[in-house]
This record gives C-alpha cells, structure tokens and sequence, in this order.
C-alpha cells in the first residue's frame, strides 16, 4: 500500500512536472506561444480532472467493493486543491502580476472568475481539515463540511463553461461526467444503502 | 503539369522592379505549386527544385511560405518589432480548422489554396469570378507592419504582405449604392474539419463599410515575413483591418459581395450581445466577460507584463473620423 502510495503521489506530480520543466524550455518541452496561458489553462484543467477523480473514489468504492480506494482520497483532493491554488496564483501572481485594482474587477464584474474564487474559497477549509487530527477533532462535522465539495465542484464547472467562446465540448464532457458522480450518490441514497458508517481514513 | 510556369508579362507591366513584387518568381512558384497539390508525389523533383531556388529546405512540398520577392514599404508600418514567424504561424485563431490555438497549423497542412477563385457580386459594375493569380499579377505587394489586436485581450506585431483593398475593390467598380463590404471564408468541410460541427453559423462572414474597407489602411493580405501566406493565417488571401478586433480579418476569402444592407457577420449571429458589426478596439468598452483595457502582448514570456490597449489599437489618427458621432459603447 505504501509502495502504491508513492506511486500515486508521483503520478499525480507528472502534470506538475511537466509544466515546471516546459516554463524553462528543458528536454524540448515548451509552453508555446502565450506561455502564461498555457499554464493557467493546464492548471485548471487538471485542478479540475483531480477534484472529479476524487469524487469518483467513493462510487467507485461502493460498485467494486475495493474499499482500500479510500485510502486515496485524501491524497487526490489535495492534489486537486494544489493545482487550483497554483490555477489561482498563475492567474494572480503571472497573468495579473499582483495588479490588485484588476484582479479585485474581475472578481467582482466577471461572473466567471467570480465562480472560481467561490469554488477555491469553499475548497480551502476541507483542504485545511484534511488532517487525521482535524477530523478527530471534528466528529460527524467534518463529513458535512467536506460536502462542500460538491458545490465546489459544480462552481468549477460552470466556470469553465463560462470562460468558453463557442466551443463547449470540452467542459460538456466535464459536466457530464459531474453529472454521472453526483447521480450516482443520488440514487445510491434513493437505495437507501447509505448507511453513513464514519469513514476510516488512515 | 504547371500550366502558368511561364507567364508572358510584358516588360512595361514590370514596374519599378526593384520595389514590387518580383512576378516572375511569384507566377512561378504559384504554378509549382498547383502541381504540387495535384501531383505531389509525381512532382517532387520540380518542387524540391523550386523550393531550393526560393531559399527554402529541399523537400518542402507545401507552398506555402515561399518568398514574395521584393517588397514596397510602409510609412504605416510599425516600427515596433514583429513576432516571430514561428509565434505567428503556431498561435492562431482560425476555427475551421480547430479552436485550439495549435490546431489551425497541424490541421492545415494539406488544404489546397490554389488554384483559388474569388467570385466578385453585388452594386458593382464587374461582377464575376476572377482567378486570385489574376488578381495578383496587376498588383504592388506592400510590407504592412501592423499591430494585431484580438478580442480576447493578446496581441501580436505582423510583417504582413498585402495590397491597397482600395486598389484592390476599385477595379470591380462599386456603384453609388454600395454602402458596405461582404467578405466570405471558403466552405468546404473536407477540407475544413470544424466545420462538420455547427459551432458557428458556417461558412464565415464578415463585413465593413465601404469607407471602412477604402481607407489606405485597409490591405488584402497575402503574405507574412515577405512569404507566401501560410493556410494556417488565411491563405491565399485574407482581410486586415488593424484599428479593429481579429475576428474581423476574415480569411481564405472566396466571395467578396457590395451590399447596400450592413452585412450580419459570423460572430455577431453567434453571440450579438458581445460582439458587434464594428469591433473596434476600444480599451473602454469591455467584452461581457473580460476587461479590454490591456493585453498580453505574444513572445514576452511567463514574466510580461500586459500592456494597455490603446484606443482604435493605436491607429485613430488614420480611422476615427470614420466614427465622429457614433455611440462607440453602442455600437461595439
Ligand atoms: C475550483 C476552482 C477552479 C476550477 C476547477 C477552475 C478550472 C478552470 C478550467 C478548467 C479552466 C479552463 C482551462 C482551459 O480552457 O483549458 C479555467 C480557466 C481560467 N480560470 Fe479557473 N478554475 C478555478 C478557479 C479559478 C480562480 C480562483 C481563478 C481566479 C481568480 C480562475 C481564473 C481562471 C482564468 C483567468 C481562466 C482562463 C480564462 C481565459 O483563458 O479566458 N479560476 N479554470
């Protein structure tokens, strides 16, 4: 489990790499033409691939029985919060250069980016709660504070879909699969089989 | 084989040489390449050979980028320094061949830009279909070093290649009630994959007044860096207007109709409320969803800093009579 752990851990970093490792042009790689672009897009991207991954870990832990995938889950919401505060600080710290007037407008006079931050904003609690402590610490809250990820991840979406001129495949396939992971829970709850059990976490 | 490889041209339609445009060498690549795209196999030999005179790689079948000859200069040209030929070939907004910046370069590769015609129709006095390399022999190709300023706040410096649309329209002879300018894209989803999907209202249109399309500044576009233009960028032939968004420069033009009507164009059919008939650049007038005060300028890295927008994208002094008591915020 520890050796898979690692291995997730370092998969999970390869997006990561890959950009670091492009920004300087090494082994090839390059950012293209609109670098900043670039990385805020892959950025959010993948900030939003992990945030579905993690919400696939309990349907799919409930339709194979594998529970071990749990052991996961922490790991792979951080990963997402880690891409979407790097999405966050690219936009800030690269695209914006700290320019507060600007970024204070756009996150008060596009919806969009107002999406965002609200996404980010309910984000950060769960990511700060994530410790075995906190969750001890919480009880029976921390299940209903890390149902903001659900919102969260519905903000994310729409988001995307926002910020899209024409061409809306992209964030429709992110929609949908959204769409099947919530259904999931929906009709699992219809099922009445939720037996909400405190989720070991190791 | 090529069929115009040696075109007869009088040696008193050979104006000034040393300024324009070098026709033979044009004329000649161009019928190169029409064998090129037929036969491309069969021909290899011609066109490597071709290729080579022009100063290009051996091998490189595409004609595209193939040297325009000498070039009259600009006093409208920038003195700002252009992009490189590589950022502006590979980041480009070109739907039809994909909406991803890279797509139209990879997607475009084999799409056949000659022969080529462009049908000419409406309140004018020489309507029909005229060959584009008849088009081009009666022409003074001009370097114009513009800014280019799109509508989703980055912008570009182009050494475009292009002749007068002034000079260019004149010789169809508008009558009095051509008010506006249609330009339309070639449809033709073979070749131009987006459009099997309807994302836009296909093909694509776009127009200008007619004061708008004669003013100097206006140029039909054939080349970029003094060579062919590649089909990534709109060959054979696409518009330039550089007071107004990108998305107004229509590409691979094969219609061109004078209108007493103001033409619909593609993106204000697509999304009226943020994009409208003029789409002049206008730092105080946002888009819906972004701010248009600044823009990233391509090719000053991860570390540049945008830059503002300058109002008609810098060339005001040229166009802005052509607004004097129009609502710009209305009419955007
Ligand atoms: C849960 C939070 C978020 C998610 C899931 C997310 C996801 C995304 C995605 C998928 C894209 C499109 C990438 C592409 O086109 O390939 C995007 C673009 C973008 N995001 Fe986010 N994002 C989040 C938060 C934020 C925040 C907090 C900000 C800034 C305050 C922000 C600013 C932007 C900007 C500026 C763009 C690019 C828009 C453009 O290119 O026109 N995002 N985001």
């Amino acid at each position: 489990m520890r050796l898979l752990k690692t291995l997730v851990f370092v998969v999970a970093l390869l997006p990561a790499a890959k950009l670091v490792l492009a920004s300087f042009a090494i082994a090839g790689l390059s950012l293209g033409a609109n670098p900043v672009e670039e990385l805020l897009h892959e950025a959010g991207e993948w900030g939003l691939r992990f945030l579905l991954i993690t919400l696939a870990v309990t349907p799919l832990r409930r339709l194979t029985g594998m529970n071990w995938l749990i052991r996961f889950r922490r790991m792979l919401g951080l990963f997402a919060y880690f891409y979407l505060v790097a999405h966050f600080l690219i936009y800030a710290l690269l695209d914006q250069r700290l320019a507060l007037g600007p970024i204070i407008e756009d996150i008060i006079e596009r919806p969009y980016i107002t999406l965002g931050i609200t996404a980010l904003t309910l984000l950060t609690p769960l990511a700060l709660t994530s410790t075995n402590a906190m969750m001890r610490r919480l009880g029976s809250r921390w299940q209903r504070l890390h149902r903001l990820i659900y919102p969260a991840a519905i903000l994310g979406v729409w988001h995307f879909w926002w910020q899209v001129k024409e061409d809306i495949r992209e964030p429709l396939i992110y929609a949908a699969i959204l769409a099947a992971l919530l259904g999931i829970r929906v009709w699992h709850r219809q099922k009445g089989q939720n037996r909400r059990v405190a989720t070991p976490v190791d | 084989m090529p069929n115009n490889s040696t075109p007869k041209i009088l040696p008193s339609e050979i104006t000034d040489e040393q300024d324009y445009l070098n026709r033979r060498e044009f004329l000649r690549l161009a019928g190169v390449a029409t064998a090129g795209a037929l036969l491309s196999t069969a021909c290899q030999a011609d066109v490597s050979n071709a290729a080579a005179t022009a100063g290009k790689p051996a091998g490189e079948s595409n004609f595209s980028g193939g040297s325009l000859g000498k070039l009259q200069k600009s006093p409208f040209s920038t003195d700002e320094k252009p992009n490189s030929y590589e950022d502006i070939t590979t980041y480009n907004n070109f739907y039809e061949f994909g909406t991803g910046k890279d797509d139209p370069h990879r997607n475009s590769k084999d799409f056949v830009s000659k022969p080529w015609t462009v049908t000419i129709a409406g309140e004018c006095d020489k309507p029909g279909a005229y060959d584009f390399d008849d088009l081009m022999k009666k022409s003074t190709l001009e370097e114009r070093i513009y800014r280019l300023r799109c509508v989703e706040a980055w912008s570009m410096i182009v050494p475009w290649v292009g002749i007068s649309m002034a000079t260019l329209l004149k010789r169809f002879e508008p009558n009095s009630r051509a008010k506006f300018v249609k330009f339309t894209t070639l449809h033709d989803p073979e070749q131009m994959p987006t459009q099997r999907r309807r994302i836009l209202d296909w093909p694509y249109v776009e127009g200008l007044t007619i004061a708008e399309a004669m003013n100097p500044l206006t140029i039909m576009v054939v080349g970029v860096y003094g060579k062919v233009l590649p089909n990534q960028n709109g060959a054979p032939l696409r518009l330039m207007v550089p007071w107004k968004y990108g998305f107004k420069s229509i590409k691979s033009i094969v219609h061109i109709e004078f209108t007493e009507k103001q033409p619909l164009n593609t993106w204000q059919i697509s999304a009226p409320q943020e994009y409208g008939f003029y789409a002049n650049v206008n730092p105080d007038v946002d888009h819906p969803r972004w701010s248009q005060a600044r823009e990233r300028r391509i090719g000053t890295g991860l570390f540049g800093e945008k830059i503002p927008t300058l109002m008609f994208n810098g060339y005001g002094e040229h166009i802005a009579h052509l607004y004097s008591g129009l609502d710009l915020a209305k009419h955007f």
